[in-house]
C-alpha cells in the first residue's frame, strides 16, 4: 500500500486546514507528488475519496496546473527560464547547452532518473537573470557553463546548494512535501536576501 | 538626501530579518497592537486617508476595497493575499516574503481585523519553495507568540491564517481565478459582477490584496497618515518597490517614493551595461505597454505612467539595450500569454495562438507589410473581449512595439531574416561575463 496510515493521517490534517475540504485539493496533489513523485491514478483516487469527489474532478484540476506532473520527473527537476528577459540575457543558450549536454528535451528525464528538464516561465527573480530553478530552488546568475556544471554535479551525487535557499539541495519529492505544507525545518537556512535585493538599501545608506 | 526610502526593505541586510525576533527588533508587531485597539471602521478610514493604492498592478485604493465589504451581514468574511507573483519581469514580492514575511503577516492581522475576517489565506505561487518555507515558519512563529489564533493580544479577535501553494498557473494571479483555484477548481476567471467584495471566496465577501499592499499597512499605522502622505505625488502616495532588471550594470530592488523616474534609478544603479544604450523597457511587467529612451523622465506613479500611454503595473522595470531584437522579445512574451491563457474565453484562447503564429513568421522575416496590419487586426479582436485582462496584457507588447519599432518589423521582412545576433544580447557575450 503506497499510502500508509500515517500518509492518510497527514492528508486528513491538510484537509482540516480549510473551511471547506475541496480547497485542500492543491496541497493534496503536492503531497501525492511527495509520496510518488508525480500524480498517479492511485493518488487521484485517494484524493477523490477523501474529498468526496469524482476522480474526473480531481484529474481536471491536476491537469490544469503545470507543476503537477502526469509522468515521473527526475530526482532533480531543472527549470531554465526562457521568458523574454532571461531568454535574451542567456536563457536560450543555457537551455540549449543543458539540453544537448544531457541529451534530453523539454519534459524529458535522463536515463538514470536523476535529472529532468523543463522550459519554465518567469520565476520572479529577474534581477538575478539568467535564472535556473532546481526542484523550485533558486540558482541565480547562470551561464551555459555553470548550468552544465550544475547538472554534472547533480548526476555525480554532489548537488550544490541553491544561491538563495537551504544549505543542501533537497529532492523533488522532499520539496513537494514542503509545498503541501509539511515543514522540513529549513526556513532558517540561507541568506535573508541576495545582493541585488539589497542594492537599493545599500545605496540609500550611502546617501544616493 | 537619498531619493530612496527603504521601509519594507529596511531590514533586509540583517541575517535574521525573516525571523520574529529580527522583525520585532525593528519595531515589528507594534502597529497591529495599535490597530487592534482601534475601531475596525477607523482602521479602514485610516488606510483610506493614507491614499495607499494596490501595488499588484491595477492601483485600486486599498482602503476603498476594504470599505466595500458589507458589515453586519452575518456572513463569514475572508482576506486573501495574492502572492502569485508571475507577471514577467515582476520580482518584488518574492524577495519581500523571503526577507520580511512578518511584515505581511502583521498587515494581514490588521486588514482582517478591519474587514471583520476571521480566516485569511496567502496564495503563494508554487515555484518558490524557499519562500514557502520562510512564510510558513513565520506563520508558525506568529501562532506560537499569540499573534495569530484565538483571542489575539487578549483583544477577543480570532484569526486563522493558511498558506496555500499554487502550482504554476499565471492566470491565478487574476483575483477571481485565484479564488476558484483556492476553492479547489481549475483557476479560471469569473464573470463580474458580482465582485469579490460581495461574492468572493465560497461566495462570501472577500478582499483580495497584493502582498506589497498589505505589507505596507503596518508602516502606515505605525508612522501615521501624514508620514505616508509626505512621500509620493498628489494621487500616488507613499513608497514602493521598483525592480530593475535586464541590461543594466547593477540590477536590483529600489524602494522609493512613488514618482521617481527611470533616469534617476538608472543613474543610481550605475547605468546601462558598458558600451550599450537603452532601447526599450517596461514600466510594470510585460502586460504594460513598452517605453523607449524618450520616457526616461516619466514620473513612475500611477498617473504619470498612464499619461505617457502605459501603466505603472507591478513596477517591474525590464531594461533592454540596442542588441535586443524587439520582435523576438515580443514573440517570447506572446508565447507566454498563449501558454498561460486558461482557455475559458475563445478570443484569448484562439487569438493568442494566432498571434504566436503571426509573430513567428515575422521574426523569421517571412511575409509582407500587410501581415503587420493583420497582427494589429487580431489584437483588436482579442483585447477587451474576454472575462479577464490576460488578452489585454498580450496585446500591450505588440501594439506598443509596433508603435515605436514598426520599421524594425519591416526590416525583418526586407531582409528575409532577423537582423540581430542573439549572442550579443546575452550577459556572457563579453561585456559582463
Amino acid at each position: 500500500m503506497t499510502y500508509s496510515n500515517e500518509n492518510i493521517a497527514t492528508m486528513n490534517s491538510i484537509v482540516a486546514r480549510y473551511p471547506r475540504k475541496r480547497s485542500a485539493i492543491m496541497p493534496l496533489l503536492h503531497f501525492v507528488q511527495a509520496i510518488e513523485g508525480y500524480v498517479t491514478s492511485q493518488g487521484i483516487e485517494v484524493i477523490a475519496k477523501m474529498l468526496e469527489l469524482e476522480t474526473a474532478e480531481v484529474t481536471a484540476v491536476s491537469t490544469f496546473y503545470t507543476q503537477y506532473k502526469s509522468e515521473p520527473v527526475g530526482e532533480f527537476h531543472v527549470g531554465v527560464c526562457i521568458n523574454t528577459l532571461c531568454a535574451v540575457m542567456g536563457g536560450d543558450e543555457i537551455y540549449k547547452s543543458v539540453s544537448e549536454h544531457l541529451g534530453i528535451e523539454n519534459d524529458e528525464v535522463t536515463k538514470d532518473g536523476k535529472v529532468s528538464l523543463e522550459r519554465i516561465e518567469c520565476n520572479a527573480a529577474c534581477d538575478f537573470a539568467p535564472v535556473v530553478m532546481v526542484n523550485w530552488e533558486f540558482f541565480d546568475n547562470q551561464t551555459p557553463q555553470s548550468a552544465k556544471d550544475l547538472v554534472d554535479d547533480i548526476r555525480s551525487g554532489n548537488p550544490p546548494a541553491p544561491t538563495r535557499g537551504p544549505k543542501t539541495l533537497r529532492t523533488w519529492k522532499q520539496n513537494s512535501a514542503v509545498l503541501a505544507g509539511i515543514s522540513d525545518g529549513l526556513a532558517g537556512e540561507g541568506v535573508s536576501a541576495g545582493e541585488p535585493s539589497k542594492l537599493g538599501l545599500k545605496l540609500s545608506k550611502e546617501g544616493k | 538626501m537619498s531619493k530612496l526610502k527603504p521601509v519594507l526593505s529596511a531590514n533586509w541586510n540583517d541575517a535574521d530579518s525573516f525571523t520574529l525576533e529580527g522583525y520585532r527588533r525593528n519595531g515589528g508587531y507594534k502597529a497591529s497592537k495599535i490597530a487592534l485597539d482601534m475601531d475596525p471602521d477607523a482602521v479602514i478610514q485610516l488606510v483610506k486617508d493614507s491614499g495607499l493604492r494596490g501595488r499588484g498592478g491595477a492601483g485600486f485604493p486599498t482602503g476603498m476595497k476594504w470599505g466595500f465589504i458589507p458589515q453586519n451581514d452575518g456572513k463569514d468574511h475572508y482576506l486573501v493575499v495574492n502572492a502569485d507573483e508571475s507577471e514577467p519581469g515582476t520580482c518584488k514580492d518574492m524577495p519581500l516574503l523571503m526577507a520580511n514575511p512578518h511584515s505581511l503577516i502583521e498587515g494581514i492581522i490588521i486588514g482582517s481585523y478591519a474587514i471583520r475576517a476571521n480566516y485569511a489565506f496567502i496564495y503563494l505561487r508554487g515555484e518558490v519553495v524557499h519562500v514557502f518555507r520562510r512564510v510558513q515558519q513565520a506563520i508558525e512563529d506568529a501562532y506560537a507568540a499569540g499573534l495569530l489564533g484565538k483571542n489575539i493580544n487578549g483583544k477577543g479577535f480570532d484569526l486563522e491564517l493558511v498558506l496555500h501553494a499554487g502550482a504554476g498557473a499565471y492566470i491565478c494571479g487574476e483575483e477571481t481565478a485565484l479564488l476558484d483555484s483556492l476553492e479547489g477548481f481549475r483557476g479560471q476567471p469569473r464573470l463580474r459582477p458580482p465582485f469579490p467584495a460581495i461574492a468572493g471566496l465560497y461566495a462570501r465577501p472577500t478582499v483580495v490584496n497584493n502582498v506589497e499592499s498589505i505589507a505596507s499597512v503596518p508602516a502606515i499605522i505605525g508612522n501615521g497618515v501624514e508620514w505616508f502622505q509626505s512621500m509620493g505625488t498628489e494621487k500616488s502616495k507613499g513608497f514602493t518597490l521598483y525592480s530593475l532588471s535586464g541590461h543594466v550594470k547593477n540590477p536590483g530592488q529600489f524602494e522609493a517614493p512613488l514618482g521617481i523616474t527611470l533616469r534617476e534609478i538608472l543613474k543610481m544603479a550605475g547605468g546601462m551595461r558598458e558600451g550599450h544604450t537603452l532601447k526599450f523597457w517596461t514600466p510594470g511587467g510585460s502586460s504594460t505597454p513598452m517605453f523607449t529612451q524618450e520616457h526616461l523622465d516619466v514620473p513612475l506613479d500611477y498617473e504619470g505612467v498612464g499619461a505617457a500611454g502605459s501603466m505603472l503595473g507591478t513596477k517591474a522595470l525590464q531594461i533592454f539595450d540596442e542588441t535586443t531584437c524587439v520582435v523576438r522579445a515580443v514573440l517570447r512574451w506572446t508565447e507566454f500569454y498563449k501558454h498561460e491563457s486558461c482557455g475559458k474565453c475563445t478570443p484569448c484562447r484562439e487569438g493568442t495562438w494566432w498571434l504566436v503564429q503571426a509573430l513567428k513568421e515575422l521574426e523569421a522575416g517571412r511575409g509582407t507589410s500587410a501581415d503587420l496590419d493583420k497582427l494589429l487586426d487580431i489584437v483588436d479582436n482579442i483585447a477587451g473581449r474576454s472575462f479577464c485582462a490576460l488578452a489585454d496584457g498580450a496585446a500591450s507588447p505588440i501594439v506598443s512595439s509596433m508603435k515605436y519599432f514598426r520599421e524594425e518589423y519591416q526590416r525583418h521582412l526586407d531582409l528575409g531574416s532577423c537582423p540581430f545576433d542573439p549572442i550579443a544580447s546575452t550577459l556572457f557575450s563579453g561585456t559582463r561575463a
